[in-house]
């Protein structure tokens, strides 16, 4: 045991073509995890949703995971049984997808899933104290009024109000590890600013892993302690967050050049160039 | 060239009505890119479905290359004024071949010369008249936008009103359409209204902006202002600090 | 992810080559489907069953031969023979084609009907889309059997009417699907922009709607094969579709049921005949829903 909450190894994750043949959607990847932020990020199809997903256990059934490590806390989550790795995702990893509307049952009211997933989590707590404990987690998620949104369905909350909802869940069962994917994206920028807030604070002060996976250099810059830089399949780089602007691998770079800032050069913005040579393989980049 | 008056939206009748867009007036010169800007729900992308036509219920006054949107001819105002739309994966027909989708539009209008015309556009846009038989699933998202640009450019519009047009893609892909539409822009002397959630690319991209919500203007600045931080209102200087 | 550049798929000179492309790829995600496949070979045997019909045959469906009444199935009569000596085997071969002649029928009456008044409805809404759907409603709430009963009463017996009575009541699910389709058509991105391109409403029914409603169409068309050839069956059996002495395949077993209990096969074949049949439109209609339909598919 290295005390590690996260190892990863060599991870690949493959999908079957027209043709019969695989093709490579992660390709390599390795990191380690331990009570800290870290964040993933990549242009779409880079892999870095699968790469989360992967450790979830909860991939397509037409993807070839496989990994030379793939370890969450000491378990082996490739060769944990079902049944292991169903208790695992329902008491201490969490995961927080892009919409709340697809995450959350449209026809279950808000405060009964979450009192469902109390009582999945510890069947020996009681009704009544689970209605207490989703009431004082909403309002821990700076819900204003979480005695009415308990009440209400998924669709009578708004996108912000529906992804705290959602973190709220998650937290309730006090995982040791939380996966966000793209939290904040579907949100205003203002809500996305409390949101993350909130985040950080309950990820802080319960000593949690969390993985963030975003498009967002800027934002995962800020939030995160560590930035890992995905493309097509393969981690490119590995930063502390507030190295980020001075990263070294090109492709980093040429991300945080061609986006407009509000105080930036009204020139063309300078276009990535992808070099060819990003793509061979480099079996995992520090 | 684009004037819009006390223009007001809404959505179903009686007590269920819903008030998208309230009072708002908006003038914008030619060659200038004006920016709406605002949270999901300010109605800022309302104001553009309005001038289409493709809101139910309005009122007030749009004109646009000073044809009128309500009694104006329906077609001088669309060869006057075309939108591009958000998603460019639910923008492109997905039956049709790209070089059909650009050249109905002239087919519908009578153009002559379709296919040459479609040609050009799309070397315009950076793809090649060998994407003209391509589908749009066989694309990808940024090559859809250039290709929904190209539509709405080929009934040589004077006026791009631009939905969100690069929120759906990747910063890399967003900074290459970007781009295209400033070089467009220049070489074919268009107007542009582009309403985005994000401040760097309106920013960017336009000269004067109006910061909206709640289905009203909070208040019109010009790039200058925006940059400077001198935002008159407490609700733009909060959205700028959380934009930063 | 994967990005097609033409420079690595080669690039394409005409409309016909991108259709083949899109065809080609079609068919091999079908061929993935075995079951889909064994659902597509039993409806080419129908075909080829029917159009080859007398070649295939080994008698005369419609000859006699009294000395060979209810013969087993055997060498002479493989699947036996029925109560005038006929062969049952070239009966079924030829009773093929009427099958099919009646589902094709119905087909091309009643989906373009339903498309017809589906997608008007839907696109215009408001009044035109409430007294559409209510006229849908009614032959709905009708049982389809006892519509087309009463329809043949009118017409009287016979193949065509036999078809044009299903037709009556085969129409109304397409409009409703159709409907239902248009609806979600109609408020996409790519409509509006088609709008804005001045295009008039019925070129944006026939041209931008309609080919999308097709899809589903043709799931459901597919399913309702074997519902047409049942309820055509059905009308035989009863003596009210075909007459004697075609080889209906339902009017076939209504004959057998005289003499069930001791020939069984007069009635078992052509009754295995329709099951397989049925099978197969259904096989094909699943493995076509799993390609086609817009709500199983996901974005490429």
């Amino acid at each position: 045991m290295t005390g590690k909450l996260v190892e990863i190894d060599d991870l690949r994750v493959a999908f079957r073509q027209e043709d019969g043949s695989y093709a490579e959607a992660v390709r390599g990847v390795g990191f380690t995890l331990g009570r800290e932020k870290l964040g993933i990020v990549g242009e779409s199809g880079s892999g870095k949703s699968l790469t989360g997903r992967s450790l979830m256990g909860i991939l397509p059934k037409t993807a070839r995971v496989s990994a030379r490590t793939l370890r969450f806390d000491g378990n082996d989550v490739l060769s944990a049984p079902a049944e292991t790795m169903r208790k695992l995702r329902g008491s201490r990893i969490g995961m927080i997808l892009q919409d709340p509307k697809y995450s959350l049952n449209p026809v279950m009211r808000v405060g009964r899933q979450i009192v469902e997933s109390i009582r999945a989590g510890d069947p020996k707590i009681g009704k009544t104290d689970a209605e207490k404990i989703a009431i004082d987690m909403l309002e821990a998620v700076q819900i204003r009024d979480p005695e009415r949104v308990f009440r209400a369905y998924p669709h009578e909350v708004s996108g912000g109000m529906g992804q705290r909802v959602m973190i709220a869940m998650m937290l309730v069962r006090e995982p040791d590890l939380l996966i966000a994917d793209e939290p904040t994206s579907a949100l205003d920028v203002t809500v996305q600013a409390r949101v993350l807030d909130i985040l950080d604070e309950l990820v802080t002060r319960r000593n949690m892993g969390l993985i963030f996976i975003s498009h967002d250099l800027g934002l995962v810059s800020r939030f995160c302690d560590r930035v890992i830089v995905m493309y097509a399949g393969q981690v490119v780089e590995e930063i502390a967050a507030k190295d980020l602007e001075n990263a070294t691998h090109p492709y980093t770079q040429g991300l945080l050049n061609c986006m407009p800032r509000i105080n930036g050069s009204l020139e063309p913005l300078p276009v990535l160039d992808r070099d060819p040579a990003w793509l061979a393989e480099t079996g995992g980049a520090k | 060239m684009i004037e819009i008056e006390n223009l007001n939206v809404w959505f179903g009748e009686g007590p269920d009505r819903v008030d998208a867009v309230k009072n708002v007036s908006i003038s914008v010169g030619e060659g200038e890119s004006f920016g709406l800007v605002g949270e999901s729900g300010s109605g800022k992308s309302t104001i553009l479905r309005a001038a289409m036509g493709l809101a139910p219920t309005w009122s007030g006054r749009i004109s646009i290359g000073g044809i009128d949107a309500r009694s104006g001819d329906r077609r001088q105002f669309l060869k006057t004024v075309q939108m591009v739309f958000q998603d460019p994966y639910a923008s492109l027909h997905p039956r049709y071949v790209i070089g059909e989708a650009i050249a109905e539009p002239m087919r519908i209008n009578k153009i002559p010369d379709s296919e040459a015309r479609t040609d050009r556009l799309l070397e315009a846009i950076g793809l090649t008249p060998a994407h003209r038989f391509r589908y749009p699933h066989e694309l990808s998202g940024g090559q859809r936008q250039r290709v929904a640009v190209a539509r709405a450019l080929s009934l040589d519009p004077k006026v791009l009103l631009l939905d969100e047009p690069t929120s759906a893609l990747d910063v890399s892909i967003q900074a290459e359409i970007l781009n295209l539409l400033n070089r467009l822009k220049k070489e074919l002397g268009l107007t542009f209204m582009i309403v985005s959630h994000d401040l760097a690319v309106v920013s960017y991209m336009c000269e004067r902006l109006a910061v909206m919500a709640h289905g009203e203007i909070v208040e019109v600045m010009d790039r200058e202002t925006l940059r400077s931080g001198e935002a008159k209102e407490q609700y733009t200087r909060d959205l700028i600090a959380a934009s930063v | 992810m994967a990005d097609l550049t033409p420079e690595q798929t080669g690039a394409r000179a005409s409309l016909a080559e991108a259709r083949w492309a899109e065809f080609k790829s079609f068919a091999k995600r079908f061929g993935r489907n075995r079951l889909g496949m064994i659902g597509f070979s039993i409806t080419v045997l129908l075909v080829v069953a029917a159009a080859l019909a007398p070649w295939l045959a080994t008698h005369d469906p419609y000859l006699p031969s009294l000395t060979a009444r209810l013969t087993p199935p055997g060498a002479e009569y493989w699947l036996g023979s029925d109560e005038l000596g006929r062969d049952i085997y070239s009966r079924i071969l030829h009773g093929a084609r009427l099958t099919l002649f009646i589902v094709l029928l119905v087909i091309v009456t009643s989906a373009p009907i339903g498309l017809l008044v589906g997608i008007t409805a839907g696109y215009f809404g408001g009044w035109t889309d409430r007294i559409f759907m209510r006229i849908t409603d009614v032959f709905l709430a009708i049982p389809k059997l006892l519509l087309a009963l009463a329809f043949v009463a009118v017409l009287g017996p016979g193949i065509v009417n036999a078809a044009l009575a299903i037709t009556l009541t085969a129409w109304p699910p397409y409009a409703r699907l159709a409907r239902a389709e248009t609806l979600m058509i109609r408020n996409s991105d790519y409509v509006a922009a088609i709008r804005l391109a001045g295009a008039s409403p019925l070129r944006i029914m026939v041209r931008h709607v309609a080919p999308l409603c097709l899809s589903s169409v043709i799931v459901r068309m597919t399913f309702d094969m074997a519902g047409i050839i049942l309820i055509a069956a059905g009308l035989g059996f009863i003596g009210l579709g075909a007459q004697p002495p075609l080889p209906e395949w339902g009017a076939m077993i209504a004959t057998g049921r005289k003499f069930i209990f001791d020939q069984w096969w007069v009635a078992a074949m052509p009754g295995l005949a329709i099951f397989i049949v049925c099978l197969g439109f259904n096989l094909l209609g699943d493995a076509l829903r799993d390609l086609l339909d817009p709500h199983l598919r996901q974005r490429p």
